[in-house]
């Protein structure tokens, strides 16, 4: 939150629209989230010149009031307005509170140019019997009539709300480095506050020592103040703190705070007669504790830094200062630190230890020995301004900071080619002289120094190139196309099988669902058939997102119950996605789920259901499809959560690339069938282009025949002894019955297949192809306990 | 002569009247069959002098095929007959619910993603997929996010061992692999959708899992300009022809510089409303030109190359396009809504 009233110290912005300021703002790359203000137009302090009776009333009143410029006849029905008191005016324009506009106009025929106000007609004061008794505010104050009453009131600063990405969230983060901000938006200069201050004799040096034994900590200044004067801020630094969304508690800890939202360094006071003449800085002990400012116990790791007396923590660096050493109403002398710590330990402790303070916050988004300087000499200022203390001369310091500046060189054309705008030398000038980025130029190759206050800033010419952009403003920016070669893009790996075989299951009628790839350690539990250890997050959000899925079966699952749930009927769903085992190894699957009807016309009473084999058939034709025919079988197996006598292992070029079946019954009482493929395996099978097959010229033959077998023999079987003996001139084999009861006996089934015979080149015989016919029933009764029937 | 006038005129009569196809059966033997009496005429032609047996021959040819054509006739407009009778029985109820065919219908951000793939594609740009368990190098460090980086927190990472393995936090990763793999000499166009993981509890607006569409072009003389109207192309097409684009100064530690890219709002028209939060525009995603750091971490020199960068929220093009307002529609699948999907959009 940044007061822009505080912003008017360090740059000239009297003259700006604060709302149009902050759309400037915003579209140079900070976005300003809202602006708030309780501010009034229009209103200002008036005096009373007259005051006399409205001819056409009892209780009117006619007033002649100096409004600054001019003087003006308002009409007023206040009881205690008088001649020679100051008062508030609302001038024709004003909008108040409730969206009142005040107009010039006549009141019982006497001209009335505005309202003189109560302090609950400016919604300062709730509307009451009390307050409206009290009449209209009369004003004690210095200020002259035609000033801004609302700094009267109190509600003349206007604060901004910035929502600032993590770079720019260092320097905007406190009111010089946004003063910066807005001055190179508006081509102005800034003005750093007021830091000087009487330096006493005595020198801080004879009163404190000071050894840093961590590398965290790169700079390290103290000085002293002596005889401070405990008491309540001013009224305006208050009225800062508070715009800026900090409690005021006294002046002391209150300048520490003002600092800190001046320069954005955060300074740590310590009660130098509690602390004694000595400060380590260094890495905290394993275990080691200290109760902070809040009063709690704090039990520190080895990757803290702490600052002790020589013996005891005193302050955790960086996060809070210790309870020890605490500036309290009765502290004389104080020592102030302004330093830097490491950035990201400072994050790390804080987060360990769950207390991000303004401090931390600061602290780990990284400083600037500059104001760290800075700050401390301000606060001294202040100090001896505001609590009456008297500053020891010299400064207590540990500096260990690299100073190399960081610069940049760079042609103005290198500028216009990564932005594809036309800026000239002089344009580039401009623009850096608004960064106030001080730069050379020779022979047009410009050397740009970054400021240390842009942290954010690397010695890159695209960083330049975004400053100057910004500025520049993006909507200048003409549309240009890339100049490359045209061609168009293709799926590369495996994207592109994935892409196949979604858009052939959504044709067949599954639906694609995505689930999460976290699952709970439950649903992780279930159909582990490929047995696959699953890689389990050491620090879940939630033991429901915990288990990283090696099989997208029981999320299909989930959303099949959700939909149950929901009376939906016939839930064909699929999902594609990558799984994981605990060696990180990535496969793909593919998850079918159908239960319900496949197909269904509901009055006519036909439909085709979601069965074991309606399953087989559609993952059939997407293996057809992906041009796998004929290259893979159907293997019957027993697997986790499937039922035992339902279910099969699908092998491709006789290696396993999935299941389906039936989900187990206990599991599941639905009738539920599931597939999963491995797409990784599919993925990695050659498959041959399509090649051109003419139809036979020649006319084919057709003969049937059944088998009577066991009814634990498959089909299989028979089929591969059938292809055996049919050779060449079997070309089809299909099975059009399988029947068991009369005539077959208990303990058998009969299977009928339908056989095609034909030859590409010639007309066969009947002799031939009895022949081959004979040949097969021999080998199928030879080979297996299989008869013939029908003889 | 006249005989055989008279023969046909009786015929012609005959086959009026007949009823059915046994009447007609009969007819035709009647005159036609062995002995029926145009047969016999036949036979009697032998007995013509030789001058007449022509005429009366021909005459005779005549009167059989003029026969034949009404016998012929007739039995046609008896079948058609016949056959109407039997299909005015056979009225169904063409308003009765046909089959149902199974529809099968894409996941919503499946959808958009094809769309967004499909405008890359056209342009020039492979589509590539990457790991979603990812190592820190190519999630964090290779795009200048090193350790100890505040933009590390801000992504609240899974990870699964610390610093070291994490479930990808951004689809970015997949571009430092492309680079990689390019080996710095080649230009790059490449778009990789994916899903994305962080630490976020899900609500109506947020996803602990999510998916982004990165996209990354590196070539020589590439510049912002061109950025925008790369932009420009897939704004239309995704949201409308009219909608305007607009780029705004942003932060993002692979980028430099960085923008947010906006549309005018393609409901109000630019007017204000509750979808653009009435200023008039959207933010549907955040580019820039690649990062020196970046290009050089991934073996491309940055004084000869160059290149964009940028990334769309498929859920957020999802919800702004559909107008869908609760971002776990999309990991939970409602057939009931998904229907509505499988269909081709205009």
């Amino acid at each position: 939150m940044i007061s822009l009233n505080w912003v008017k110290d360090y740059v000239d912005i009297a003259s700006e629209d604060l709302k149009e300021l902050a759309v400037k703002i915003t579209k140079a790359g900070v976005n300003v989230e809202e602006v708030i203000t309780k501010h009034i137009d229009h209103l200002v302090i008036g005096k009373v010149l007259r005051c006399t009776d409205h001819p056409n009333s009892d209780h009117l009143h006619l007033c002649q009031v100096d409004v600054g410029t001019r003087t003006v006849q308002i009409v007023c029905g206040a009881s205690n307005v008088r001649e020679g008191i100051k008062v508030i005016v609302a001038l024709p324009g004003c909008v108040l509170p409730g969206n009142f506009e005040i107009k010039a106009g006549k009141i019982r025929g006497e001209e009335s140019n505005g309202m003189i106000c109560a302090l609950f007609e400016l919604g300062v004061e709730e509307k009451t019997e009390e307050t409206y008794a009290k009449g209209i505010e009369e004003v004690d104050s210095p200020l002259e009539p035609g000033e801004d009453a609302n700094i009267y009131l109190g509600t003349d600063d206007t604060i901004y709300e910035l929502d600032v990405h993590k770079h720019r969230n260092n320097d905007c983060y406190y009111h010089i480095g946004f003063a910066y901000e807005i001055a190179s938006i508006l081509n102005k200069k800034v003005t750093l506050p007021e830091d000087s201050f009487k330096s006493i004799k005595e020198n801080v040096k004879n009163h404190i020592t000071l050894e840093v034994k961590t590398p965290k900590c790169p700079y390290y200044t103290c000085k002293m103040v002596s005889d401070v004067k405990i008491q309540e801020s001013p009224e305006f630094m208050k009225k800062r703190l508070i715009a800026a969304g900090m409690r005021p508690i006294n002046n002391v800890v209150d300048i520490s705070n003002y600092v800190m939202l001046e320069y954005g360094q955060p300074l740590h006071f310590f009660d130098k007669d509690k602390l004694g003449d000595q400060i380590l800085v260094r890495d905290a002990k394993e275990g080691e504790e200290i109760t902070t400012l809040d009063g709690q116990k704090r039990i520190l790791k080895s990757s803290d830094i702490v600052i002790t007396d020589g013996k005891k923590p005193v302050c955790i660096a960086g996060v809070m200062g210790g309870e020890n050493t605490e500036v309290d109403e009765n502290t004389k002398n104080i020592l102030i630190e302004s330093a830097i710590f490491d950035a990201v330990s400072i994050r790390y402790t804080a987060s360990n230890l769950n207390l991000k303070s303004e401090a931390s916050i600061r602290y780990g988004k990284g400083l600037n020995y500059e104001y760290t300087d800075a700050a401390l000499n301000r606060a001294c200022h202040l100090l001896e301004k505001y609590a009456g203390a008297k500053v020891l001369s010299g400064v207590v310091k540990h500096d260990n900071v690299d100073k190399t500046l960081k610069k940049v060189k760079f042609q103005t054309k290198e500028i216009n080619t990564l932005l594809g705008i036309i800026l000239t030398d002089e344009d580039v000038k401009t623009e850096l002289t608004r960064l106030d980025f001080p730069y050379e130029e020779k022979k047009g190759i410009f050397t740009v120094t970054i400021p240390r206050r842009r942290l954010d800033i690397d010695p890159n010419i695209n960083d330049i190139a975004e400053e100057i952009g910004r500025l520049y403003g993006y909507h200048n920016l003409v549309s240009t196309l890339p100049k490359v070669p045209t061609r168009r893009g293709v799926y590369v790996g495996d994207v592109g099988m994935r892409k196949t075989i979604s858009k052939r299951l959504r044709s067949l009628g599954l639906n694609e669902t995505k689930n999460y790839t976290l699952i709970s350690p439950e649903m992780a539990s279930h159909f582990q058939y490929d047995k696959k250890e699953a890689v389990v997050l050491p620090n879940p959000m939630s033991l429901d997102k915990a288990v990283v899925r090696t099989s997208l079966l029981p999320s299909l699952l989930n959303v099949y119950e959700y939909n149950r749930a929901r009376h939906v009927e016939d839930i064909l769903l699929y999902e594609i996605a990558k799984t994981y085992n605990k060696n990180y190894e990535e496969e793909s699957k593919v998850a079918i789920l159908m239960e319900g009807n496949y197909l269904i016309n509901r009055w006519q009473g036909k439909s085709i259901p979601c069965d074991f084999y309606c399953m087989k058939g559609i993952v059939e034709n997407l293996l057809d499809y992906l041009g796998f025919k004929n290259r893979y079988t159907f293997e019957k197996a027993t697997l986790p959560d499937m039922h035992p006598g339902m279910s099969a292992i699908i092998k491709l070029d006789r290696e396993t690339i999935g299941i389906l079946g039936r989900v187990h019954p206990s599991y599941k009482k639905e009738e539920i069938y599931v597939a999963e493929l491995s797409m990784q395996k599919m993925y990695e099978k050659q498959v041959k282009p399509i090649k051109f097959k003419e139809a036979s010229k020649y006319p084919e033959i057709k003969k049937d025949l059944a088998f009577a077998v066991k009814k634990e023999t498959e089909a299989d079987e028979i089929i591969g002894h059938i292809k055996k003996a049919g050779g060449k001139l079997l070309t089809d084999i299909d099975v059009f019955d399988v029947y068991v009861g009369e005539n077959v006996a208990d303990d058998e089934k009969s299977i009928a297949f339908s056989l095609t015979f034909k030859d590409p080149n010639r007309t066969l015989s009947d002799e031939e192809v009895t022949q081959v016919f004979e040949k097969i029933i021999a080998e199928v009764e030879g080979k297996m306990t299989a008869k013939l029937r029908n003889k | 002569m006249k005989e055989l006038e008279s023969i046909l005129a009786e015929l012609t009569q005959k086959v009026k009247t007949a009823t059915d196809s046994n009447e007609l059966n009969a007819i035709r033997v009647e005159y036609l069959g062995k002995k029926g009496s145009i047969s016999l005429l036949t036979a009697k032609i032998g007995e013509l002098p030789q001058e007449e047996k022509k005429t009366f021959g021909a005459a005779l040819n005549q009167v059989k095929n003029q026969a034949m054509e009404l016998l012929e006739e007739k039995r046609k407009e008896m079948e058609e007959k016949a056959l109407n009778e039997k299909l005015s029985q056979e009225n169904i109820d063409v308003t009765l619910p046909g089959t149902m065919i199974p529809s099968g219908a894409p996941n919503i951000l499946e959808k958009i993603i094809e769309e967004v793939e499909e405008v890359f594609m056209s342009m020039g740009y492979d589509v590539v997929d990457g790991p979603e368990i990812e190592e820190d190098k190519y999630n964090f460090e290779l795009l200048n996010i090193p350790k100890g980086h505040p933009a590390r927190d801000a992504q609240d990472t899974f990870y699964i061992e610390d610093e070291k393995i994490l479930l990808r936090s951004q689809t970015s990763p997949v571009q430092a692999r492309t680079m990689l793999a390019a080996g710095g000499n080649t230009p790059i166009r490449m778009i990789c959708p994916g899903k994305t993981y962080r630490r976020d509890a899900d609500d109506a607006t947020h996803s602990h899992q999510f998916m982004q569409i990165e996209g990354l072009l590196v070539d020589k003389d590439i510049s912002l300009s061109d950025l925008k109207g790369t932009f420009d192309v897939i704004a239309k097409r995704l949201f409308g022809e009219d909608v305007e684009t607009r780029f705004r100064p942003s932060y993002y530690q692979f980028t430099e510089p960085s923008v947010e890219t906006d549309i005018s709002c393609f409901v109000c028209k630019g007017s204000g409303c509750p979808l653009c939060k009435h200023t008039g525009w959207i933010t549907v995603s955040g580019a820039g030109m690649v990062h020196p750091n970046v290009l050089r971490n991934c073996g491309y020199d940055p004084k000869v190359w160059s290149g964009f960068a940028f990334g769309f929220g498929a859920e957020r093009l999802a919800m702004l396009k559909y107008g869908i307002h609760d971002i776990r529609t999309f990991y939970q699948t409602d057939l009931r809504e998904s229907s509505t999907f499988d269909r081709k959009d205009v």
